[in-house]
């Protein structure tokens, strides 16, 4: 048996770590929670959390850092866990990642620091995503925010144009260099995607409003009710305002269609409105809140997708009352992009997965309401462009299902506004705005951009990271004189 | 917080607000809408600026009271805040010199119309605009609509003022009459859009409606605001509000706006008891006022 390194603080011998299991997350139980919206998972306690971390095999040569898009110092921080130093472990993360409470929620951790981590070779990996929500929550309830450390101020002034993951991660970096930072919202609250696209039960409200109160007593400046490229330009913002260099991260955008008959039909739903009137608007507590919500009560509802956004909507539709909530997905399981947490606990709802199958036609009842979809099955042919089997039509194979409720999660493409009344600001043939991937930097002299309005809809954390690196640049457009 | 700065019933039920927000009064042309929320548990709704004012920093909307909302909305007066008022929305209405132009405007659609009526007599069109209204006590924005226009026609649908009829009957008369007209703004309630578009659509009459679906975030984020144009879907917010009045389809628009009915009656009830509760609270209130003061005022 080899002895664990001398500077370990971890009493268990590292042979010994592989066969401590993974520590459970307490959940709600499947069928209470399919009725409910507050979170799924419960958390760890500091015991379970220290046993957690007390499984890191601390590898001389690390793979979760690098495959973190953020590059968390994650065995630094699951090391200060061990100890019990549970705040310094939060000051560690957020050395990288200034939304800790966020990513360790919604992360797909299994394409980055789990996925890498030595142990998912053999046994389940550590469970980083949980230490990281565990020790956010623990500095949520303990650490006092009222006199954080403030950078001396820069005198640069800097424009967010976003507040979703991006904006927020390149607006927390940025204020910890000491410029001034302001954060431009278009919706009422600040989020973005978190806000309006994520479910209570998968991020709660709460938690976003603790993270954002945390980046205010940093300094970071918020204004809502701002569409940037209507209510201000780009342009405006520099001229005027006095803005040093502006960020743009304004996401994903206008949600896509079909193209079939039936879409405009009474009970079709984008995922971006259906997801919207929930999240961002509480239609699931109308009459409390205003905006209403077609009754889905015993009612047969299909979201067509499969990645997380499709997920999250039909496990939003569950506890609406649907009586019977399905995905319709055009490839196999296997293809899906959807977190793999979200399947699991998708399955244990009661969700049904209808894979290999799409609509091809939305039915009326005849008074403008939908019916039904007639479907086709699907088998899996070459690999596509994004390295995914390809869809292909078996012929004859049409069917019949009778639906109340549709929503189509099948993506987004970019939101016009500001490339539209930005001149000068590249856009590729697709209309996302042209970035360097590395500086972030687009084609006009002080403007960045990064996130999905740059690369498409992607997740949280690759925005984050796109955040990351475009505060990095900005910081040395503004403080290195003659570098653009 | 939106303050407004002043606040004026224009007709019963249709109130006009003065509202402070110096961006949007900077941005805003003709055609452009904002959307309001009122409070932490409201909707966000549409609604089309009628002014703005860059100097006061102000906008002007004028409201009519239809839901809960629009309702609560126009129970507020100068002094009093709206939360959230975000804009100017939508594409600005095209403006140019057409030759003649016939702007109309159907009910509360007036002050939705005015802007853009006033905008193409500046652009050195000749402007005819015909109001409707239900009846005299509802007729809005004559003065205004008199001073930017060439000729003013109104209807009353009961006759109390001026020409008994509906404003497609005086359209009837100009193309009846061989006015030569080169575009027709038609601003109002569904129906009244749709008799215009099927009326000039035999004339060949290049003619535009501004359209009012239900719609969110206003920034063609949700898609909710969708309505088919020429069988194709095209968002309201960001592809519109204006679209060419031939290639809507009516009947969709009508159908998507009644999904909510029955949610929006169940508001609007709960919103009207609770009114009468407060009233009622206010006047037991009172009553205990006078009981302790021994009935002395």
């Amino acid at each position: 048996m080899t002895p664990p390194a001398k500077t370990s603080a971890n009493p268990i011998p590292i042979k010994e770590r592989m066969k401590v299991p993974r520590q459970h997350m307490l959940e709600q139980e499947p069928l209470v929670r399919a009725t409910n919206f507050k979170e799924v998972n419960l958390g760890y306690s500091e015991e379970l959390a220290r046993a957690e971390a007390r499984r890191c095999l601390e590898c001389a040569k690390p793979t979760c850092i690098d495959s973190c898009p953020v590059n968390v110092k994650v065995p630094e921080f699951v090391e200060l866990i061990v100890k019990g130093d549970f705040l310094g472990a939060a000051a560690k993360i957020r050395e990288d990642n200034v939304l800790p409470a966020i990513t360790g929620r919604v992360c797909p951790q299994e394409d980055h620091c789990e996925g890498k981590c030595l142990m998912a070779k053999k046994v389940e990996p550590l469970g980083i995503g949980y230490l990281e929500r565990f020790v956010a929550d623990y500095e949520q309830r303990h650490l006092d925010i009222s006199n954080l450390p403030k950078a001396p101020r820069t005198g640069k002034k800097v424009a967010i144009v976003g507040s979703g993951p991006s904006g927020l991660t390149a607006a927390g970096d940025l204020v910890q260099k000491g410029h001034e930072v302001h954060v431009f919202e278009a919706l009422h609250e600040i989020g973005g995607v978190l806000v309006y696209g994520i479910p209570e039960f998968r991020l709660p409200k709460g938690i976003i409003r603790q993270q954002v109160d945390y980046m205010r007593a940093m300094g970071v400046e918020f204004e809502t009710d701002v569409v940037v490229g209507r209510t201000v330009t780009i342009d405006e913002l520099m001229e005027q305002e006095g803005y040093d260099a502006v960020f743009i991260g304004t996401g994903a955008g206008l949600p896509q269609f079909m193209g079939i008959p039936g879409e405009h039909l009474n009970g079709v739903y984008s995922a971006n409105e259906f997801l919207t009137r929930i999240n961002l608007m509480h239609a699931y507590e109308f009459p409390k809140y205003d905006e209403p919500m077609v009754d889905f009560r015993g009612k047969n509802v299909a979201v067509i997708g499969g990645g997380n956004t499709a997920l999250d909507a039909i496990r939003s539709a569950l506890r609406l009352g649907a009586g019977h909530a399905f995905i319709l997905y055009r490839r196999s399981e296997a293809e899906m992009p959807a977190r793999i947490e979200e399947v699991k606990h998708a399955k244990q709802e009661g969700i049904e997965f209808q894979v290999l199958a799409a609509p091809l036609e939305f039915l009326d009842d005849g008074k403008g309401w939908l019916a039904g979809a007639r479907c086709q099955k699907m088998a899996l042919g070459e690999p596509d462009a994004s390295g995914r089997r390809r869809p292909v039509p078996i012929p004859g194979s049409e069917y019949e299902i009778p639906l109340a409720v549709a929503v189509i999660a099948i993506g987004t493409s970019a939101n016009p506004i500001v490339q539209s009344t930005t001149p000068g600001l590249n856009t590729n043939k697709r209309n996302y705005i042209e970035a360097d991937p590395t500086t972030q930097r687009t084609s006009r002299k002080g403007v960045f951009a990064g996130g999905d309005i740059v690369t498409g809809s992607a997740t949280v954390i690759l925005a984050m990271g796109a955040g990351r690196r475009a505060a990095k640049s900005i910081h040395e457009y503004l403080t290195t004189p003659g570098t653009w | 917080m939106f303050k407004i700065q002043h606040a004026e019933f224009l007709a019963p039920g249709i109130k006009r607000f003065v509202i402070e927000a110096p961006r949007i009064a900077r941005k805003q042309k003709p055609g452009q809408f904002v959307i309001l929320r009122l409070y932490e548990q409201g909707e966000r709704i549409p609604i089309t600026i009628e002014h703005s004012d860059p100097e006061r920093g102000t906008i002007r909307i004028v409201v009519q009271s239809a839901g809960k909302t629009t309702n609560l909305l126009n129970s507020l007066n100068s002094g009093d805040s709206i939360l959230d008022v975000v804009g100017p929305l939508g594409k600005p209405s095209h403006i140019e010199k057409f030759g003649t132009v016939v702007v109309m405007g159907g009910g509360v659609g007036t002050a939705m119309a005015y802007p853009t009526a006033a905008a193409l007599k500046r652009a050195g069109n000749r402007v005819i605009s015909i109001v409707g209204a239900r009846n005299k006590e509802l007729v809005i924005l004559e003065r205004e609509l008199r001073e930017t226009s060439d000729a003013l026609m109104i209807t009353t649908d009961d006759g109390t003022y001026a020409d008994k009829g509906f404003v497609t009957d005086k359209l009837r008369q100009l193309i009846e009459n061989g006015t030569r007209i080169d575009l027709v703004l038609a601003i109002g309630p569904i129906p009244m859009m749709r008799a215009v578009a099927e009326m000039t659509r035999k004339e060949h009459i290049r003619t535009i409606v501004s359209l009012n679906p239900i719609m969110i975030d206003g920034t063609g984020m949700c898609g909710g605001c969708r309505v088919l144009i020429d069988g194709k879907s095209e968002f309201a917010c960001v592809d519109g509000p204006e679209f060419d009045a031939h290639r809507v389809d009516f009947a969709v628009l009508v159908q998507r706006n009644s999904m909510y009915r029955t949610a929006e009656q169940q508001s609007m009830e709960l919103f009207q008891h609770e009114c009468r509760a407060q009233k009622q609270a206010q006047v037991a209130g009172q009553e205990n006022d006078l009981a302790v003061t021994g009935g002395k005022k």
